[in-house]
């Protein structure tokens, strides 16, 4: 009876259609699907800089990439990854699925929501410009610092620092945009009955996402703008010579740096666990639990920001008090962990490529995790910080931790989306092939951080040939496994076998009451909760 | 070159499937510790990546049990999951934080402490100070000389020495013209012109600053790194315990030679070193007679070709066309060609002089770190050689004043 409803209520949908439909859009569905087409490429984008880093680093010696254009490759790797490829995705996720899971018709704010997208590509087109424009002889190239900006090499830097300043500008106020009409969303469109308790894990996932980003971006952009303040206007906020101080930009970054790991994972730990009840066929546990640690993180993660620069000199004190709440981060994290297995310990499980990529995000991500703890030790951070060791241990956080459970969502909810299945054998093969190229890809650079190599050089000495080779090796088959990725979503959206409204045997929540692809304006009759 | 990109496919691989014979070669693990400093990361870092590995193993370990035996596939029914009582809740809550708290803060917090509280007493019995400024591209060292205790245990004084060390692989390796060589006496990219020495056992205060960006100047084997900050002093300390050759990399991303300007350390016996700092307090007193004296044009040439290749070449190349726009060319250029002093001897703003002296943008203020001599002779050389041809001739003596 609802369905037919939905459906007669579809055919009346007035709505621009070709590119005007998809510059004009306010609604949820079109513009989540337009983050994670966005995400979907500047992935591919960021990913194949990184493939010429490795060329470069296959063997000793230089060969393909000058220092310069080395280092410029680095930075809007890391940046593209960061800002244009997980933030987009999460928050594509967030536009297709919240207003779904919690019964709301729509966004809050959609016209908002239609300019928060809109201000993504230009700063996409910032960050790469200076490379083209390099090509025409206008500039040097990219920002050359690391996307961490340091002072005063980046004040040292080219055009391509400015570029990015303004680029990170807009994708700051994208964020803060999208947060402010998710915290909108959540707290007044709930369906009825559907109390902050009752909030599927995702919204409370992106609900201190939102939170986090909005107390964080300023701080970026005000750090971001007095840099082009010293740059340009003869300011000395971290300039010695005029009473400034370089270190304090470090400061203001991580401010802003730290807590955007976990605004890169907190969606991700939202709808793990769903994930997990589904193809455990059993609810999650420790619901509250769970909960109550996302917040614990999301407080925590603004107060341990200092842990990125050990090296660069500080009290005894300020040593001890940012070591020691790093590792408290541990304990909410471990309560995660707990919940996450026990929602799978004595379920009926099985293995569809949402759920691989799942339990592989789990011990990959645990890996990341306990390095991470090890890392929190100052002493020994002597050794690993900058070292490849880092290397190693932020991608297992934001490869596995981030893009692998974003991958995991990708499966989840692509039938929910498009409305057919994708391949399953091409999914599993994705899976398989992704998490081993990984491995080899990373396990080689933990022994090479040990060693001794530090990260962002060239070119290095021959004692570290044979585990960098190994890793270019695996980085090239990583990078080509995910063709399979894009060519499984290009098929499902074109058709493939019907997906029904449940998708998942065991799936739950409002979204799966839904038809799929749900209709273009769902929820215009409002589901209530008991 | 195909040809070459495929053995070097097959040789990784075959490198993949013959590991066990490779491993042994291959470092798994920090190199040897030779400082109190490093002995003791290795130590915590051995600790608790044992701890880590150890929870790892043991939390894998039921998940994939688990995943065995609580499958669809093997006809395992879902279990309801039932609210424990309070007190089972409670003690089920506490063990796992009691146990995470004792880890944390405990086992590894307390070893942790103890660590940091050695890392950052750098002044305590510390026999002699040295100071370490870095800068685009290369090290600075100076010794500011011994402390009491130092004075007492007999330590030489090296007070006074002041020396640039700088990338000694030939620039045709670097640049990649040719392919690295493998000689173990001075490794790719890890071996400088002048290394910096000091006497094994003595425990050595070392200040750090910087004259451009952030540097880090890290010896793996020390287990100390601490980044250079221009304009403040950072501080750390080394005790190198055992003589012989340490090397290591600057870590902190400071441009396009970053990956170029290593850490060279001669720990030498106290009687080595004493000798060493003998010779080298010689040839200052040499250099100094040197900047006194009148030079020849050929004697400044050719002392100035070898410091512009040492130092210069990175960036305005061997031939001097550098690489515009970053690095304009030294050919033919305005600076390098037109007069330096003024009719009443005052070298002029913005002349060849200035620029070396004080450095713009991106171009280091070469004053700090070569000698009246050696700026003399790179001027004079970039003024007759690289295709320019101005005929005129600058004299250490010259430099000198125009250091006052």
């Amino acid at each position: 009876m609802s369905t037919t409803t939905v459906a007669h209520h579809d055919e009346h949908t007035d709505h621009p259609t070709g590119i005007m439909r998809w510059l004009t859009t306010t609604n949820h569905k079109d513009i989540g699907t337009m983050y994670l087409t966005f995400s979907l490429i500047m992935f591919l984008v960021g990913g194949s800089m990184i493939l010429g880093i490795r060329a470069e680093l296959f063997q000793p010696g230089l060969q393909l990439i000058k220092p310069d254009f080395f280092n410029q490759l680095i930075g809007v790797h890391a940046l593209i990854m960061i800002f244009a490829a997980l933030m987009p995705a999460a928050t594509g996720f967030a536009n297709w699925m919240l207003p779904l899971q919690i019964g709301a018709p729509d966004m809050a704010l959609p016209r908002l929501n239609n300019w928060g997208f809109w201000l993504l590509p230009p700063s996409a087109i910032l960050l790469t410009l200076p490379f083209t424009l390099a090509l025409f002889g206008i500039g040097d190239g990219a920002l050359a610092t690391g996307w961490t900006f340091y002072p005063p090499l980046s004040i040292q830097g080219g055009i391509g620092v400015d570029f990015a300043i303004f680029a990170v500008h807009l994708l700051g106020i994208s964020s803060v945009l999208g947060s402010i009409n998710i915290i909108v969303t959540l707290f007044n469109m709930r369906a009825p009955g559907m109390t902050l308790m009752k909030m599927p894990m995702f919204a409370w996932g992106w609900l201190i996402t939102a939170f986090l980003l909005i107390a964080t971006i300023p701080v970026l952009a005000g750090a971001v703008t007095m840099l082009l303040t010293d740059r340009h206007f003869g300011t000395h906020f971290f300039d010695a010579a005029g009473g400034g101080d370089p270190i304090m930009f470090q400061h203001l970054f991580w401010f802003f740096g730290h807590p955007e790991v976990y605004i890169l994972l907190l969606p991700v730990w939202g709808f793990i666990p769903q994930i997990l009840q589904t193809f455990s066929r059993k609810p999650m546990y420790g619901y509250k639990a769970q909960v109550y640690s996302l917040w614990a993180i999301g407080a925590m993660s603004v107060v341990v920001w200092a842990h990125h620069f050990f090296t660069a000199g500080m009290p005894v004190p300020a040593l001890l008090y940012f070591m020691y709440s790093t590792m408290a981060i541990s304990l909410p994290l471990a309560v995660l962990f707990f919940c996450w297995i026990k929602t799978m310990w004595r379920g009926s499980m099985s293995f569809e490529t949402p759920m691989l990529f799942t339990v592989g995000w789990i011990i990959l991500f645990g890996i990341g995790g306990l390095t991470g703890l090890v890392l929190a030790d100052v002493a020994a951070d002597a050794q690993y910080h900058n070292s490849y060791f880092v290397v190693a241990h932020f991608h297992y956080t934001l490869f596995a931790g981030g893009i692998m459970g974003i991958m995991a969502g990708v499966y989840y909810w692509l039938p929910k989306m498009t409305g057919h299945m994708y391949n399953e054998k091409l999914g599993q093969l994705h899976f398989w092939l992704t998490a081993i190229s990984f491995n080899l890809t990373f396990i080689p650079q933990f022994f090479l951080g040990l060693a001794g190599m530090p990260r962002r050089i060239p070119d290095y000495a021959l004692q570290f040939a044979e585990f960098n080779m190994i890793s270019s090796m695996a980085a090239f088959v990583l990078g080509l496994s995910q063709l399979i990725f894009v060519y499984n979503i290009i098929s499902t959206v074109k058709g493939g076998k019907k997906a029904t409204s449940q998708v998942w045997e065991g799936a739950e929540g409002l979204e799966w009451t839904l038809p799929s692809p749900p209709p273009y304006h769902s929820f215009t009759e409002q589901p209530i909760i008991k | 070159m195909l040809k070459q990109a495929m053995k070097k496919i097959g040789f990784g691989l075959l490198l993949l499937l013959t590991a066990p014979q490779v491993l042994a070669e291959i470092r798994w693990n920090f190199p040897e510790p030779v400082t109190p400093m490093a002995l003791d990361t290795l130590h915590v870092h051995n600790k608790f990546m044992l701890i880590v590995a150890v929870i790892f193993v043991v939390v894998l370990a039921i998940m994939i049990y688990s995943l065995i035996k609580h499958r669809k596939s093997v006809g395992h029914q879902a279990v309801v999951d039932k609210a424990p009582s309070t007190a089972t809740e409670i003690f089920w809550t506490l063990i796992p934080f009691v146990i995470l708290l004792v880890i944390d803060f405990v086992i590894m917090g307390i070893p942790a402490y103890h660590s940091v509280v050695m890392m950052e007493d750098t002044k305590n019995e510390s026999d002699m100070m040295i100071k370490i400024t870095g800068s685009q591209w290369r090290w600075q060292y100076e010794y500011i000389g011994n402390t009491d205790k130092g004075n007492q245990n007999g330590l030489v004084d090296a007070k006074g020495i002041k020396f640039t060390s700088t990338l000694s692989t030939p620039q045709d390796q670097v640049n990649g013209t040719v392919p690295p060589v493998d000689d173990p006496k001075s490794p790719y990219l890890l071996d400088v012109d002048n290394r910096l020495v000091l006497p094994v056992g003595a425990k050595v205060r070392i200040l750090m600053t910087s004259t451009d960006v952030l540097h880090n100047w890290w010896v793996p084997q020390f287990g100390s790194s601490r980044v250079a900050v221009p304009g403040f002093i950072r501080e750390t300390w080394v005790q190198v315990d055992k003589a012989g050759t340490y090397r290591g990399q600057c870590k902190e991303l400071c441009g396009k030679g970053h990956g170029y300007m290593p850490v060279v350390v001669d720990a030498l016996p106290k009687a080595e070193y004493a000798a060493w700092v003998d010779l080298k307090q010689k040839e200052i007193n040499a250099q100094a007679a040197g900047a006194d004296k009148e030079w020849s044009k050929d004697e400044l040439i050719a002392q100035g070709k070898a410091v512009y290749d040492k130092n210069c070449a990175v960036c305005h190349q061997v031939s001097g066309a550098g690489l515009p726009p970053a690095f304009p060319a030294l050919t033919g250029s305005k600076i390098a060609t037109s007069p330096i002093f003024d009719a009443s001897g005052k070298y002029l703003p913005d002349s060849h002089l200035d620029r070396v002296l004080n450095g713009i943008r991106v171009m280091p203020a070469w004053k700090a770190l070569l000698n009246d001599t050696e700026i003399a002779a790179v001027i004079t050389y970039e003024r007759n050689a690289l295709g320019n041809s101005v005929g005129d001739v600058l004299q250490p003596a010259q430099v000198k004043a125009a250091r006052q």
